[in-house]
């Protein structure tokens, strides 16, 4: 930090010149490409219709106000799929995790040459790929309905909690594994003895974490058909319901809140 | 004495046996609850394998060629979107963010910054997509604005949590030279907030590439669109290719921004 002479008085800067015109130069190429991007997305846009929004969403809320508090009685059922589809769908991808974890954590995998980069490969796969385009993929297999979407939301979490968990399995205490060798434990001993205690609240923090975001998905699923609350959300939306699709908005809401009240009070009950 | 061997056994999880016991109950009515409750449609899944067999045979081989421009302007689309959509979502989250931090704002700023938060939250992209698109047409614009506002939710969470956890002490000295309030912002906070700061844009736009991928299918543009109409047209060997090209992408993406995260740090 530097402190720059002007002619009678000294002044503290908070970069020196070269870090100024660096900061200066990172800023002025950020601002191009900004622009650049900008650019071309307002090229395809008709801007008509954007300052025309406000028009638009002053009267879709007129629409959906007041909401039709009836129709929440015929909510439920697509609520309790959503949830089923979130919980279900968690667990078969933790449990898929477990074993891919191990394969792909380069203290525990059996070849580092072969079964690590598959191993790995189904993580990321699984990763880069959302689950609206796995239901999406899924509704045409197994046809439309809440199977489809808790396998579904599990492919998806596999990726997830696969890539945290071996994170966790190549950051344990390797006295620990040393010690339990010392008393002449095998290789499943030495796994469930001295690996598994270890990595187990980093695995029920990964699980419940999961969970709280699959709860956001699995309210989209249902609009490709793969079942819960999206279901009746896109049958709304095409009825142009508002009234309705407001009820929905507002239990998806209500659902998410308490999905995250619920994970803050079992991490708390954990840790 | 001898004929009596000493077992040791590993301690239950759960010491209390009463919530142990109670805990598998609860657990096994659920998942028979949910069982009985859920229909599923097993003539239908019988029927379905071999038609799902039909189907992925259907994405070979992956054609790359027949729509490559299609592709690429797909992709393209994406990336503006993502990058804009990332820079337009920081800006926005800075002062939410800074309001949402306890130990910065006033109570009254504390909670509507929690409730912008939440409520960004609680949405998925593809439904926020689905009303911006009503709102806005179809193109580009409804997805960038979907994707920047939900980068709101998850980068002011995380960035408010870094602004309540700073050191104190710093952010005092700061103060007690009778900086204004920006100033204090300025010296005090953003320094020991900005190696968190870049991780999480990076993490973002990891992100948000990610989720305009789907966006697209809802009419929010980018290379879900194309995956879309691929779809529609029953083109799956497209489809793959699209596929193979947004797992690679997001693959890259991931690594680079994993290993600039691990640069900085």
């Amino acid at each position: 930090m530097p402190i720059i002479k002007q002619k009678d008085y000294k002044t503290w800067k908070k970069f020196d010149r070269k870090r100024d015109l660096q900061n200066w130069l990172c800023w002025f190429l950020g601002t191009l490409i900004f622009s650049f991007c900008f650019g071309l997305i307002s090229s395809k846009t008709i801007w008509f219709y954007v300052f025309d929004s406000h028009n638009e969403a002053l009267d879709l809320l007129g629409r959906m106000f007041p909401p039709e508090t009836n129709y929440f009685f015929t909510l439920i059922k697509p609520i309790w799929d959503t949830l089923n589809i979130a919980t279900i769908g968690t667990t078969i991808g933790t449990l898929i995790a477990i074993p891919l974890a191990f394969l792909s954590a380069n203290n525990t995998t059996p070849s580092k040459k072969f079964i690590r980069p598959l191993a790995l490969f189904c993580i990321v796969s699984s990763r880069s790929i959302n689950s609206v385009i796995w239901a999406l993929l899924l509704v045409a297999v197994v046809g439309p309905g809440v199977l489809a979407g808790i396998i579904a939301i599990g492919l998806r979490s596999i990726g997830f909690c696969g890539k945290l968990l071996y994170e966790a399995i190549e950051e344990i205490d390797e006295n620990q594994i040393e010690a339990i060798e010392a008393t002449g434990a095998n290789k499943a001993q030495i796994m469930t003895f001295g690996i598994v205690p270890q990595i187990l609240p980093a695995f029920t923090s990964i699980s419940i974490y999961r969970w709280d975001i699959n709860i956001r998905e699995a309210t989209v699923v249902g609009l490709v058909g793969a079942g819960g609350i999206g279901i009746e959300l896109d049958a709304q939306i095409g009825d142009l319901a508002w009234a309705k699709v407001s009820v929905i908005l507002l239990a998806i809401v209500v659902a998410v809140v308490f999905s995250e009240w619920i994970t803050a009070k079992i991490r708390k009950a954990i840790i | 004495m001898n004929d009596k061997k000493v077992i040791w056994k590993r301690k239950p999880l759960i010491k209390n046996r009463l919530l142990r016991i109670g805990l598998i109950l609860l657990i096994s009515t659920y998942l028979l609850s949910v069982f009985l409750t859920t229909e599923i449609d097993w003539q239908r899944i019988l029927e379905g394998i071999p038609r799902g067999k039909n189907f992925i045979f259907a994405f070979f081989p992956p054609d790359f060629i027949t729509r490559s421009d299609e592709i690429l302007a797909g992709i393209f689309e994406s990336l503006w979107m993502t990058i804009v959509a990332t820079i337009v979502g920081i800006l926005i989250s800075i002062p939410v963010s800074l309001g949402a931090a306890k130990n910065i704002a006033p109570k009254f700023v504390y909670f509507l910054s929690r409730g912008v938060i939440t409520l960004s939250r609680s949405f998925q992209e593809v439904i926020l997509a689905i009303f911006f698109v009503k709102l806005m047409g179809f193109g580009p614009f409804a997805g960038m604005v979907t994707l920047s506002l939900s980068t709101i939710g998850f980068f002011a969470k995380l960035l408010s949590e870094d602004i309540e956890d700073i050191n104190k002490s710093q952010a005092e000295a700061i103060k007690s030279t009778g900086s204004s309030w920006f100033q204090w912002v300025n010296y005090g906070v953003q320094p020991q907030v900005m190696p968190r700061f870049i991780g999480l844009s990076l993490y973002r736009l990891d992100i948000n590439f990610r989720e305009s991928a789907v966006i697209g299918i809802v009419g929010g543009g980018g290379i879900g669109s194309t995956l879309n109409t691929a779809f529609d047209r029953y083109e799956f060997e497209t489809a793959a290719a699209v596929l193979i090209v947004i797992i690679s992408i997001v693959m890259i993406v991931e690594y680079t921004s994993s290993h600039l995260r691990k640069l900085i740090k």
